[in-house]
């Protein structure tokens, strides 16, 4: 997978297009291309979670690490971290009339699970 | 308030952690105080001193003052064990650090989760919300008593990056590391989760105002030739810095990590000044954080020091927001006390010293430094280009652009190089449905509360009435998961030592018992290692270890520093305490002689021709007491007793000084009784101070024999000046 590639230093020969450039304008063109750079990652981070990202949200939610950490593993496990782990717990909450809380608590004994899937339309 | 001579209750400490809730949130600044005076002193570059702290050793010639610079100033301190940081950032904070930062111990950025309790680290520290509350509060304690506000940091990275922002965020810390290259490069951590974290950590710690440092400096400790990644370095910082304002945080909370890339023997300034100020043009939106190179350093923490100079010589030229320190035992071992301290001191003084710097020279505007400047900034925007060109930042992570050795265009084909579907946390990142919801505060990204009835401006936390970030009564607070590994085991263990008269040596644990002994054997490197070792044994210390060793010639000398463990200990409460002399300031000694001029006669009694002790009492360049303005007439040495109350008969002097260090028959006891005498023959005891001194003179038996007093080993000039102004208040008031 090595695709490292060796190279004289050319600087003299390629900074040609940029020679007659102001102090200014080099900084302009330097911030173009660091936000021609930055904005395909920060939209992917936009439209995508993770592991630890639902976690985050989850202790926030006001669960410990280690409910958090088992909780993730359940929505992953139920194909539903799409719909966001947080919202696993809000809509089976909101289901079963119950607190955040409590309805973490059950989610984590492996309950729940087949109302979130029906209310939110998910096929396995 | 605590005060100065109590111990910090480490166990009170750790008491009731599950109600502690941080005083505040967000980074603090040292407040710059315009043309500060201290003393005789005006200062440029100057913040707000302290209530309390501990001054350079020289300030005692300049009333004690202890001027702050207008930096922050950072020490890191992660022994593996917090229980004993916490002592440590005491001192450090009484030494002028107000930025504390703690290493996470080795493995931290591979742990799936947080980590609970209080398990021992290993080269750092495992960050835990127990731990971290304890050092928050045990920060508050200290805050208080140097009247500054002290910030507190860890860092957000490894694959629960943004577990630990929560974290951090709840617990009031104040700055982080957060920069997803570090991961990618240096923890092989796969780029796509690194990044799409990042964004989450990132709009967490704005939301908390934590002051972010990004991870760019370790391209140069990495790199094999540390100076060529300069414009690579641009790069990195401008790809985190952006990346995070767009996930949502204040340039102002955006600190670049930097690090002067080489050191001498390279002509430092010439290479490290070009690109400090590259860097500073580019990047004037932005705080900088300066580091000191760590590329170069050896076992010599003397070499380390002066490298650490010249960094901060560059931060003066420039600009520096933040001035890290480096222990200078870093290169040896995991920093020590004693050099966290060191390291502080070295900072203040330097920063000090070269207050209003640029007040007095300017960086030249044509010639050699803009040429140089301008050159790595186009090096810079050359790298962009082709990053771009091969197709983003991933494509160049994996073709090898980044800690290549060559300086851009220049490539040495030995970057390093990672797949965008490999290392640790690969395809773990998913889409969000379009249904995706999180009901929290500070949630980075695609958020569909409207399917709620909120409107995209709402707080997603109504949904839940609120997270922990608005009802901290939500955090669940784990105290330990492991019986056998926390600080409650370790305490015990060293509970002897706590608080107690019992005493060990310590260079990071209390009670570690280590030691160094420094020692220089005319031989060469090798005979004079096993020599050491063998020193070191017969000495008794336990796991002896060469930590340094410099050749002072080939074939005459070797310096050698061995550390080892002292097997016993120390019962204060059974140590007899000589009595503290009764000493008076070198000011007020001056001022007193100013108004009373005093005279001495000074000689070496007997038949003794040594006079080394008595010259060092007296001459100015000795520190003696000729420097408070005393009149000294000295006689030489094998003076004759007659001659000296004779002198001091006609000089009419305030007192006679003799010397003697052979003590053959008790003789010099003998000389000092005769002189008593001799005064009162001549009528002039009552009139004069007679002292005698020498190494083998007890200051008890010199009274006994009519001395007004007595000066044995170790006594310096200040003690019998002192005595001096003392005794003559005291027979002018009678």
């Amino acid at each position: 997978m090595n695709n490292h590639k060796t190279r004289e230093d050319d600087y003299k020969e390629r900074r040609q297009h940029l020679e007659n450039l102001s102090d200014a304008q080099l900084k302009q063109r330097f911030w173009d291309l660091a936000d021609q750079a930055t904005s395909p990652l920060i939209d992917l981070a936009y439209s995508h979670t993770s592991p630890a990202i639902e976690r985050s949200v989850l202790l926030r939610m006001g669960f410990s690490s280690i409910e958090a950490a088992a909780l993730v593993k359940l929505v992953l496990a139920h194909n539903l971290i799409g719909k966001g782990a947080g919202h696993v717990v809000y809509r089976y909450a909101n289901i079963k009339q119950i607190s955040i809380r409590e309805s973490g608590l059950e989610l984590i004994q492996g309950k729940g699970f087949e109302d979130v899937i029906k209310s939110f339309e998910v096929t396995k | 308030m605590i005060k100065p001579n109590e111990k910090l209750d480490i166990r009170e400490i750790l008491k009731d952690l599950d109600k502690y809730e941080p005083r505040r949130r967000g980074w603090s600044w040292r407040i710059p105080v315009a043309n500060l005076q201290m003393a005789d002193n005006i200062y440029l570059d100057a913040s707000k001193p302290l209530k309390q702290s501990i001054p350079l050793p020289a300030a005692k010639y300049f009333d004690n003052i202890d001027p702050q610079p207008i930096q922050v100033i950072t020490s890191e301190i992660a022994s593996g064990r917090f229980e004993d940081d916490i002592r440590r950032m005491r001192m450090a904070a009484w030494h002028g650090a107000d930025h504390l930062m703690v290493i996470r111990t080795a493995g931290q950025s591979h742990f799936d989760g947080l980590i609970e309790g209080t398990p021992q680290g290993i080269g750092g520290v495992p960050i835990t919300r127990k731990q971290v509350r304890a050092q928050r509060k045990a920060l508050d304690i200290i805050e208080d008593e140097v009247g500054r506000p002290i910030n507190y940091h860890s860092y957000v990275s490894g694959v629960a990056g943004p577990d630990i922002a929560v974290m951090f965020a709840e617990e009031g810390v104040n700055g982080a590391h957060q920069d997803p290259q570090y991961n990618v490069l240096y923890r092989n951590i796969n780029m796509v989760r690194s990044f799409v974290d990042a964004a989450e950590s990132k709009k967490i710690m704005s939301w908390a105002d934590i002051l972010q440092i990004d991870g760019a400096h370790n391209a140069n400790a990495t790199a094999m030739v540390a100076w060529k990644v300069m414009p690579e370095l641009m790069v990195q910082h401008a790809i985190n810095s952006l990346f995070s304002v767009k996930a949502g945080i204040k340039k102002e909370n955006i600190a670049l990590s930097t690090v002067p890339p080489t050191a001498t023997p390279a002509p430092d300034l010439r290479i490290n000044l070009p690109y400090a100020k590259a860097l500073r043009d580019f990047f004037s939106d932005y705080k900088m954080r300066a580091q000191m190179n760590t590329k170069y350093m050896e076992s010599s923490t003397r070499e380390a020091t002066v490298t650490h100079v010249l960094n901060m010589m560059i931060s003066k030229l420039t600009s520096a927001d933040i001035q890290s320190t480096i222990t200078p035992d870093e290169g040896r071992n995991v920093p020590w006390h004693m050099y966290n301290v060191e390291a502080c001191d070295t900072a203040k003084q330097a920063l000090i010293g070269m207050d209003g710097l640029l007040d007095l020279v300017e960086l030249k505007e044509v010639g050699y430094l803009p040429e140089k400047v301008r050159e790595l900034k186009e090096r810079a925007i050359l790298f962009f280009e082709e990053l771009l060109e091969t197709g983003g930042y991933f494509k160049a992570v994996e073709n090898g652009f980044f800690i290549d050795s060559g300086i851009y265009p220049e490539r040495n084909g030995d970057g390093i190089s990672r797949n965008i579907n490999g290392g640790v946390g690969a395809d773990t990142v998913y889409e969000r449905d379009e249904d995706y919801m999180a009901p929290v505060t500070a949630h980075f990204g695609y958020n569909n509360i409207m399917q709620y009835g909120l409107s995209k401006e709402d707080n997603p936390s109504q949904l839940i009435g609120g997270s922990t970030f608005e009802d901290r009564s939500k955090i669940i607070f784990i105290d330990e998961l492991d019986e056998t590994d926390n600080v409650n085991i370790r305490m015990d263990d060293s509970e002897k030592y706590r608080n107690s008269d019992i005493v060990k040596p310590e260079v990071e644990w209390l009670a570690d018992g280590t030691i160094v002994i420094d020692l220089t054997l005319p031989t060469s490197v090798k005979y004079a290692v096993a020599a050491s070792l063998e020193i070191a044994k017969r000495m008794n210390l336990v796991e002896p270890e060469v930590i340094h060793k410099e050749v002072l010639h080939p074939a005459e000398a070797t310096r050698i520093q061995v550390k080892g463990k002292v097997d016993f200990e120390i019962d204060l409460f059974k140590l007899t305490l000589p009595e503290e002399p009764d000493m008076l300031s070198d000011k007020e000694i001056r001022e007193y002689i100013e108004e009373h001029p005093m005279t001495i006669i000074a000689g070496t009694v007997g038949e003794d021709e040594h006079s080394v002790g008595l010259r060092e009492i007296i001459d100015i360049k000795h520190g003696g007491i000729e420097k408070y303005g005393i009149h000294c007439i000295y006689l030489g040495t094998s003076a004759p007793i007659s001659k000296l109350v004779d002198a001091a008969i006609e000089a009419n002097a305030d007192a006679i000084l003799m010397s003697t260090i052979i003590s053959h028959d008790d003789v010099h006891y003998k000389n000092m009784k005769k002189t008593h005498d001799l005064a009162i023959e001549k009528g002039v005891r009552d009139k004069l101070i007679i002292i005698s001194g020498g190494t083998q003179v007890t200051p008890e038996l010199a009274k006994k024999q009519g001395m007004d007093a007595g000066f044995g080993r170790g006594t310096k000039g200040q003690h019998v000046a002192s005595f001096l102004v003392k005794r003559k208040e005291e027979m002018n008031e009678h």
